[in-house]
């Protein structure tokens, strides 16, 4: 019958890798293609399972990955390992999940001489919920900082997991890797037994884009048999595509009969968008349907939005035509249209969050060489309107009138974050000045495990920045949104010379709205030039001024010495001044430069 | 001014002369001068002028000259003879009027009594002498080669031969105060000339200044600064029967530099000489001319092909709408709207002037110019900037 039902459950070994950035995931997985002979050592590019080069050089992995190795172990038999690479951040939390479910266990990797950090928490304990295996390994123990036995205890501590028999390697040099290997054949349990015969269910762990083949769906097969001709049926999407390859990826792709109960392999369908995919749906086949679908199934929400416009207002195609190239890999992301008197044309985009968020950015600025402008990060607030209705609001520009809202509810997350002790203070400070609740202090050795309830709105406003700046890089911090919550939350705008400027609307808590109002019209007493004329700029919570600064007038502008030999420069320059004017966005007959709300819109405290 | 006639207005037609030596450069200025270590060959020079004079009148047809002006570089460097055979030369080619204002800039070092004379001779009758200042620590600062003891000499002998005199002094020096100034501007306006020209120190590109300015070994004043010293200049001058007619320039009425009023009211004008720039009209437009800068390539350039131009630009009516704007709004009595308004084919956006008018800076003079407040010539760029576009 089909090849893989030449291959007994028994061994099969399906896990993904559990990590912080930086602590050495995908060296991990290199070593482990090279050591099993996945590619030869010629054709391994470092960081192979990371393909894109925003993945490769920030160090993270966006899209879920897999490899399938072939591993002779020392009892003879010779295994298929399934390793699935997955995100490890939380703005991808939903595609850690149903990746981690397409498996049965997972090597928790932790650096040996930084220990266990937020992301590694969050990660875990997914792990934990999908009933996971999991083997500790405790990576560059060939550092002169290691200290495998301290961060042993931490595991122990901070986890709960016994890590008395942690594998140490160096996945840099080498050392430890075939003791990885046995673990996986020897502490992972195989495939829970599925029913070949039985109608087929499959679980769409990952889709992505790929320019020749179209769109790629990986899928784990729970049961039946998953073969070319076959003509499936999304149960999420009811959409029904007949497939036209079916085969696994060594890391290079390698088309086999069929794919059985256990195993892991893509296939491709003629399916035109990754949008058409859903990660988590369950996959049948059409004829013969399974009874019931994977538990699980939910489309991704965006939580945080901003607008992308342009720099040059001539970009906006372009911008237009990236946006949806894009968008055939990644359905998470989402973009309409946008107007704003200030910045032109551009799209309202939502993203899973802010690395998301950023990494859309970085995209669409390096791989389509485009110059973007993006406006403050505002997250999904719920509108409960006086006649009972409810709305969601986007963009503070959207909010209608206030004697028409009962009230606003603001997304929650709960914060884990991780620190030495030493930077304790200022940042408990920090989450206190952000309306955060602590929920749990406990302390390892030196270091300290936070957790707080915080809005997400105070977040997605440079809260890493300062934590990080604060603690000198070593606090991590991780989050999952839990509930919405009401807030006084107002919508606060910025008055240029009396006017309004759209881009600078935002929604803050009460509270905070006067400092964030002092600060912006600070800023931009800096950024916007002397004008002839003195210009207040102000901060209003409806007609109400909560913050003002002016900008002085110009009181010289003019040049000493202008005679028959300077008409020409001077009328030059004159021309040159009146195509910048073209560049700059008026409000209150004043000249805003570009660069003024770029540099107004970079969120950094410095 | 109200009052002022049409032929107050007549822009004239006038004759600029470049002579593009100097004995040392001065470290604030970025004027097309150069130091000569061999003596100038001015017979050569003479001969260059009038080919490239009987070249221009070529291009001009027959004018009425109203002013001639010998700038530099320094022109006092110049010998009477020198002058004399160009002014007979242009005399040949155009008709000069019989009151032309021919102006000859001299600086106090290189002022002899037997020069000065010779000029006059040859029918200069103004001079505007390059004092700068009237302090001797600043002069040294500007680099200039006189003290104020030769600068207080070459007035007296000025004023004894030439009808009328003007001279320049330089302000907003490095830590001068507003009440140091304007004593010194007291001092110069003591020495009774009929015209003074102004200027505020400014740090041009390519200066020896403009290094130490970049790297933070010349302070100069701050903007309000400059704005105070201004104002106490504009004062000061007004109460001494000086006002200003332009914005760094300053005359007793009747007294204004008619040759530099051409330029402001926009008229036709030659140059001559190397670096001069020229603006020529013709039926239906107007060309702007740019001579050769350096001036060895362009006495070479006239010898072989009788011009000494690098290039000829005619100029669209939107360009002669800037210039005429531009320049016109540097003098107090403003430009003409309707004049404008011909070439720009548009009228001047009535929300921005009533919004610079509303702010002090813009003003109507009668209904047909428009023109600075002094407020708005203080911040002229700018106004300028944002009623052209």
């Amino acid at each position: 019958m089909t090849a893989s039902s030449r291959i007994p459950l028994s061994r099969i070994r399906n896990f993904s890798i559990v990590a912080h950035i930086d602590h050495g995931k995908s060296t991990l997985a290199d070593r482990l293609i090279q050591m099993t002979g996945g590619l030869a050592d010629r054709e391994m590019s470092e960081q192979l399972l990371d393909s894109m080069d925003i993945e490769r050089e920030r160090g993270i992995t966006i899209k879920a990955q897999t490899v399938r190795l072939h591993y002779k172990a020392e009892d003879g038999e010779t295994y298929i390992l399934n390793l699935i690479d997955t995100p490890g951040h939380v703005d991808f939390a939903y595609e850690v999940s149903r990746s981690l479910s397409a498996c049965e266990g997972s090597l928790l990797v932790v650096d040996a001489s930084q220990g266990v950090e937020a992301q590694t928490l969050a990660n875990v304990y997914q792990a934990i919920d999908n009933d996971h295996e999991i083997v500790t390994v405790l990576n560059k123990v060939d550092l002169p900082a290691a200290d495998p036995d301290r961060v042993k205890e931490q595991i122990e501590e901070v986890i709960g997991l016994d890590a008395s028999d942690a594998v140490e390697i160096s996945a840099k040099t080498g050392q430890g890797i075939p003791d990885v290997l046995e673990a996986i054949v020897h502490r992972l349990p195989p495939p829970r037994e599925g029913d070949a015969d039985a109608p087929l269910k499959a679980l769409l762990v990952d889709s992505w884009y790929d320019a020749y083949l179209g769109v790629i769906v990986l899928v784990r097969v729970i049961d039946g048999v998953l073969k070319k001709g076959q003509t499936i049926r999304m149960m999420g999407t009811d959409a029904k595509y007949l497939i036209d390859r079916v085969g696994v990826i060594t890391p290079k792709m390698a088309n086999v009969e069929g794919l059985g109960p256990g195993e892991i392999g893509f296939i491709t369908a003629s399916i035109k968008e990754v949008a058409d995919t859903r990660v988590g749906d369950t996959i049948t086949e059409d004829k013969r349907q399974t009874a019931a679908a994977l538990p699980g199934f939910k489309p991704a929400q965006p939580v945080v939005f901003c607008g992308l416009f342009p720099v040059d207002a001539a970009d906006f195609e372009d911008l237009r035509s990236a946006m949806g190239k894009l968008r055939l890999n990644d359905a998470s992301f989402s973009f309409e249209m946008e107007t704003s008197a200030a910045l032109g044309f551009g799209f309202r985009c939502g993203f899973l969050g802010l690395l998301h968020l950023e990494i859309i950015q970085e995209r669409l600025e390096r791989e389509f060489d485009l110059d973007l402008i993006a406006t403050a990060p505002s997250v999904v607030y719920e509108l409960v309107m006086t006649d009972g209705s409810k709305r969601e609001l986007h963009n503070p520009a959207d909010m209608p009138d206030v004697v028409k809202i009962a009230e606003i509810h603001e997304p929650w997350i709960r914060a884990t974050i991780l620190t030495p002790d030493e930077y304790l203070g200022p940042i408990l400070k920090l989450c206190q000045d952000r309306r955060g609740i602590q929920v749990e202090l406990t302390y390892v050795g030196t270091r300290a495990m936070l957790t707080y309830d915080l809005p997400l709105n105070e977040v997605v406003f440079d809260f890493y920045d300062r934590l990080k700046s604060i603690s000198k890089g070593y606090a991590s911090f991780d989050y999952q949104i839990t509930e919405l919550r009401p807030g006084d939350l107002v919508k606060m705008q910025i008055l240029v010379n009396g006017e309004p400027v759209d881009a600078l609307s935002m929604m803050v808590h009460r509270a905070a709205a006067e400092k964030r109002g002092r600060e912006m019209c600070e800023k931009l007493k800096d950024l916007i030039p002397r004008h002839m004329f003195k210009i207040p700029i102000q901060a209003a919570i409806g007609g109400t001024i909560i913050a003002r600064e002016t900008i002085s007038a110009l009181r010289k502008d003019v040049t000493a010495k202008c005679y028959g030999g300077d008409a020409t420069r001077k009328r030059k320059l004159l021309e040159k001044q009146k195509a910048g004017k073209k560049r700059m966005r008026q409000f209150g007959k004043v000249d805003i430069p570009q660069e003024a709300f770029i540099a107004a819109l970079k969120m950094k405290e410095d | 001014m109200g009052g002022a006639t049409l032929s107050y207005l007549d822009p004239g037609f006038g004759i600029y002369v470049h002579w593009p030596f100097c004995a040392a450069k001065c470290p604030y200025c970025d004027f097309n001068s150069h130091v000569r270590h061999n003596p100038v060959d001015q017979p050569r020079y003479v001969a260059a002028f009038q080919r490239e004079i009987q070249q221009m009148r070529a291009k001009t047809g027959p004018r009425s000259v109203t002013s001639i002006f010998f700038g530099g570089g320094t022109p006092s460097l110049m010998e009477p003879q020198t002058v004399d055979e160009i002014l007979s030369a242009i005399g040949r080619a155009w008709d000069v009027d019989v009151d032309a204002e021919i102006t000859l800039e001299a600086n106090p070092s290189s002022v002899e009594a037997d020069r000065f004379r010779g000029y006059r001779a040859a029918g200069v009758n103004r001079v505007s002498l390059g004092v700068q200042a009237l302090n001797d620590d600043d002069l040294k600062f500007l680099g200039r080669l006189h003290s104020v003891a030769d600068a207080l000499s070459a007035i007296e002998l000025a004023r004894a031969i030439f009808p009328r005199l003007s001279f320049d002094l330089i302000y907003a020096r490095p830590g001068q105060s507003v009440g140091a100034w304007e004593k010194e501007l007291d001092q110069a306006i003591g020495h009774a000339a009929d015209h003074l020209s102004l200027y505020q120190l400014t740090i041009e590109q390519g200066t020896p200044f403009y290094g130490l300015y970049k790297s933070g070994r010349l302070k100069v004043p701050d903007g309000d600064h400059c704005a105070d010293l201004y104002d106490a200049t504009q004062a000061l001058t007004a109460a001494s029967g000086l006002p200003a007619y332009e914005v760094s320039n300053h005359a007793v009425p009747g007294a204004e530099s008619r040759h530099n009023l051409t330029y402001w009211r926009y008229g036709d004008y030659v140059g001559l000489g190397a670096g001069a720039h020229g603006r020529l009209s013709h039926s239906g437009g107007k060309t702007g001319t740019v001579n050769r800068r350096l001036p060895e390539h362009w006495l070479e350039q006239v010898e072989s092909l009788g011009h000494g131009m690098e290039s000829e630009e005619r100029l669209d009516t939107e360009a002669q709408a800037d210039e005429l704007m531009l320049m016109g709004l540097r003098l107090r009595e403003g430009f003409d709207l309707s004049r404008w308004r011909d070439l720009s084919g548009r009228s001047v956006d009535p929300d921005k002037e009533s919004f610079l008018v509303s702010h002090g800076l813009l003003e109507r003079l009668g209904n047909s110019r428009l023109r600075c407040t002094p407020a708005g010539m203080l911040v002229l760029d700018a106004v300028v900037a944002d009623l052209a576009a």
